[in-house]
């Protein structure tokens, strides 16, 4: 790791400068534990085991749909929350963003009551057409959805709010209608918000794995993801696997948002 | 094609109540202080804000009525806005910006370019079909704006604020063109705007709004020249008193009396340029003439000359040189006399 | 892009906690909160202070209803819990984590614990657990035997191998000759016995014991072949216990009276 100095470090106060070093700390020591503590001699014979790359294509294709599905229903949720004058907005709006703050455990059970094979809905689906969610791949992306749509919402709403809204007005003095405006107006304005949305929703889904263990079960190949796959790991007693995944996890998330920053900056 | 507008809402702190009219072909200057009701005019005519009461109809179609419960959406309306950051499509080139509303009206997509590529010739813009908007000079944007407006032929185009962009050395010969291009146009035209100026080279009429209301409406010179209200006198430079005429003087509301040049009857507005009042340190010789003994307030450097604000029994502003001020050792609080010649002075009924 | 940046951030942080594995506490600690019985006459050496017991998922209820019996004859003494899987619990001990007492679902995780220095002593064997074919209330999957975990049709809850519990499930069907086609592997028997009771799994692989802590939700179907897998459930002193005088006692309240009395009723088989 390089450090730039500059004269002006000198004036940091050091009432931030402790608590920032420690903070850093925090958020960083970790990962410096896992990379001390890694068998970096086993490495690629555990990176390319079966299990591990199993868990890896299962993560990042269900991460992948999972953002999609969050662009597709998340994007016009953020419209109707930052464009609209819909009665009872705020509860909508905070009703959507509870999984942000909510253990994810809890959205897997909630998810359990709602699409599993007893639930609400699932009930349903199960008695009229067979289909049975739970331990399927399909609920691994429901559940990464359900906790990481919220993060494109908010992103997108902020993105929205922040957009000049006359030119939707003048799209609309020209004779587009409302469906035109949004998609050849307000969505490449806000394309920048929708990206970054997009980028910690998908990260947020290949984190996954209290809603996805607790909904989805735990099946190599199906359901079990590269999080259930190390969590495994540590219970079965194999921390070595563990390490390995979490490091795998950080280098994928690292390099994506590296790339992205850089690409976002060049745009800038 | 004419559009006849009558313009009721409440919003915040303001209390919009305006009758307008525009013939074909005509452009009217709305002109008015910030916060008067300028650009809510514009939206309501435009049909993004809702009337409150009123009514709105242009050739003949009603666009508002409220009360029958009438609103034709803002893309419906046949209604063009271009305003003061012209709000350019960023993400689109110049090409795709002009022919938007085209498109937006399901055109098939080469007819729209084909058209739009004739409209850019038209603005003299050949050649920056591929540029983006962020690429333009602000006198380019204007015209590509103008462009993408009137490429759908509105029956009303609104300009708000269409120069105020614009950095003072570009300013005059864009308003020229503006002032060529709007020439072209059949359709009603609004223009509004704060600057004095603008609004008298591009109005064949002007129509002053003050908070909320219309105050004052002609044509330009008539306006320069007839100031009805203290914001319009300051705009076009005049000094503007209001009195009760009997004969050949006047009586203004602080008691103190004007000579005229001609008989008038009844309450008047009295209107001289600051270029007219003679400032001296003792009462002026002469026997027509008006002389007020006042109190100054300001001096300020206007052009060449020095721009004196005056308080007492008439309030007034005088343009004197520099070497007038030396010579008579004005100073704010300094005390001195006023004269107006009463031929300088034009009366009008108010 | 200040917007871009910062959402970079946000999810730098979200990653990381990821990375801690900081996602979701599953194990449940049950502090029992007997604030002290009137009582003032107690022997000089009655143990005091905290004790904290690691024990498998599977003695959850058993080690609750204990906590509350010597809650009452040392009302000092209070005793944490943190169940989970053995294997886990084995691994967050070799990790370094402080705790007073052990307790495995099998001897093959005490093993790991035992090799890896930090029991104390010599496990000693309190409970021994046989599994059960567990279904839903009403048996909706019509199962009959151990032959029907390996119906695709059938959604089947079975215990990861490498825990206690889904190997002794392994060691069940292999005695059997079933090749079963489970639609989840649960870490933690808990798990598996939760599935079963919501409805979600037709069958499960579980303890006798957790599945007659589940009560109505769960029925278990007569397996014959039970009897042939049993699990010992070992319990130690750990090396660097922080209270071995309450450990010791907490053991023998295991070992003894009243710990044998409350695991018997819970459905487990004497040592």
């Amino acid at each position: 790791m390089s450090r730039t100095r500059r004269t002006d470090d000198l004036r940091v106060p050091a009432g931030l400068l402790i608590p920032a070093a420690l903070g850093v700390a925090i958020l960083v020591l970790p990962m410096v534990g896992l990379i001390v503590r890694a068998p970096w001699g086993d490495l690629p014979s555990i990176l390319t085991s079966d299990e591990v790359l199993t868990a890896l294509r299962l993560s990042l294709v269900t991460a992948t749909v999972s953002t999609g599905v969050a662009l597709v229903c998340g994007v016009p949720v953020a419209w109707l929350l930052a464009r609209t004058t819909l009665p009872g907005r705020s509860v909508l709006r905070g009703l959507v963003t509870v999984p942000l703050v909510l253990p994810p455990v809890v959205g897997g059970v909630a998810l359990l009551m709602v699409f599993g094979r007893r639930g609400l809905v699932g009930g349903w689906l199960y008695d009229t057409f067979g289909i049975s969610l739970p331990f399927t791949t399909e609920a691994v992306v429901l559940a990464q959805v359900f906790v990481a749509m919220p993060f494109l919402i908010v992103a997108v709403e902020g993105a929205l709010r922040t957009a000049d809204r006359r030119y939707d007005d003048v799209a609309a003095t020209l004779g587009a209608t409302s469906w035109t405006t949004f998609r050849r107006v307000t969505l490449p304005a806000v394309m920048p918000g929708v990206l970054a949305g997009a980028v910690l929703c998908w990260a947020r889904a290949l984190g996954e794995f209290g809603a996805t263990v607790t909904f989805a079960g735990s099946f190599p190949g199906t359901t079990r993801t590269l999080p259930l796959e190390a969590y495994v790991a540590i219970n079965a007693g194999d921390s070595d696997v563990a390490i390995v995944l979490s490091l795998l996890m950080i280098a994928v998330s690292v390099t994506i948002l590296v790339g992205l920053r850089d690409r976002w900056i060049g745009a800038a | 094609m004419s559009l006849d507008a009558d313009l009721s809402l409440r919003r915040g702190d303001l209390e919009l109540r305006a009758a307008l009219t525009v013939a074909p072909g005509e452009v009217v200057a709305l002109l008015g202080p910030n916060g008067a009701g300028k650009s809510t005019v514009l939206q309501l005519l435009a049909g993004i804000l809702p009337l409150e009461a009123g009514r709105v109809e242009l050739d003949g179609v009603t666009l508002d009525d409220p009360a029958e419960g009438v609103h034709v959406r803002p893309r419906d309306r046949r209604v063009g806005m271009v305003v003061q950051d012209y709000l350019l499509f960023p993400k689109m080139s110049v090409l795709e910006n002009v022919a938007f509303g085209l498109r937006s009206r399901g055109m098939p997509r080469d007819r729209a370019r084909a058209e739009a590529r004739q409209w850019l010739t038209r603005m003299g813009l050949d050649g920056y079909e591929r540029r983006r908007p962020g690429e333009l000079s602000g006198g380019q944007a204007q015209r590509v704006a103008l462009a993408r407006a009137l490429i759908v032929e509105p029956r009303l185009l609104l300009l708000d604020e269409p120069l105020a962009a614009l950095d003072a050395g570009t300013r005059p010969a864009v308003r020229a063109e503006l002032r060529r291009h709007l020439g072209g146009y059949g359709g009603c035209t609004l223009v509004v705007t704060h600057d004095p100026l603008e609004a008298m080279v591009l109005g064949d009429r002007v129509v002053v709004l003050e908070r909320g209301g219309v105050v004052q409406q002609g044509e330009p010179a008539e306006v320069a020249r007839r100031p009805r209200t203290d914001y319009v006198a300051r705009l076009v430079g005049l000094n503007l008193l209001t009195g009760a005429a009997s004969g050949r003087t006047a009586q203004l509301p602080s008691g103190a009396v004007v000579a005229l040049a001609h008989d008038a009857t009844g309450l008047v507005h009295i209107a001289f340029p600051p270029a007219a009042v003679t400032l001296s340190p003792s009462r002026p010789e002469g026997s027509a003439r008006n002389a007020w003994p006042l109190v100054i307030a300001d001096l300020e450097a206007h052009g060449d000359l020095v721009r004196v604000t005056a308080d007492g029994v008439v309030p007034v502003l005088a343009d004197v040189t520099p070497l007038a001020v030396a010579d008579l050792g004005l100073e704010p609080g300094g005390q001195v006399w006023a004269s107006v010649k009463a031929s300088e002075i034009s009366v009008y009924p108010a | 892009m200040r917007r871009a940046r910062l959402a970079l951030a946000v999810t730098a942080a979200a990653l990381l906690s990821v990375a801690c594995g900081g996602d979701d506490g599953d194990d449940s600690s049950a502090a029992p909160s007997d604030e002290a019985a009137a009582e003032t006459t107690e022997p000089a050496d009655a143990p005091t202070g905290t004790v904290t017991v690691l024990a498998a998922a599977s003695l959850t209820e058993s080690f609750e209803a204990l906590a509350d019996q010597l809650g009452d004859d040392y009302p000092d003494l209070e005793i944490v819990y943190s169940f989970g899987p053995s294997s886990g619990l084995v691994e967050q001990l070799l990790s370094g984590a402080p705790a007073d007492v052990l307790a495995t679902a099998d001897t093959n995780t005490m093993d790991d614990a035992v090799a890896g220095g930090v029991v104390d002593g010599e496990p000693r064997i309190f409970a021994r657990n046989t599994l059960a074919l567990a279904v839903p209330a009403g048996n909706p999957g019509n199962v009959t035997g151990l032959a029907d975990l390996a119906n695709p049709d059938l959604r089947i809850a079975i215990c990861e191998p490498q825990v206690p519990c889904g190997g002794a499930a392994q060691r069940l069907l292999d005695a059997a000759g079933v090749t079963a086609a489970p639609d989840t592997l649960t870490t933690d028997v808990k798990e598996a016995a939760s599935l079963v009771a919501l409805g979600e799994a037709d069958a499960a692989l579980i303890y006798l014991t957790d599945a007659a802590a589940e009560g109505d939700a769960v029925e278990t179907i007569d397996v014959p072949e039970t009897d042939q897998v049993v699990n010992d459930y070992p319990v130690a002193l750990l090396t660097d216990a922080p209270n071995p005088e309450g450990a010791q006692a907490v053991v023998d309240a295991i070992t003894g009276e009243p710990g044998q009395t409350i695991l018997g009723e819970a459905g487990f088989l004497a040592p």
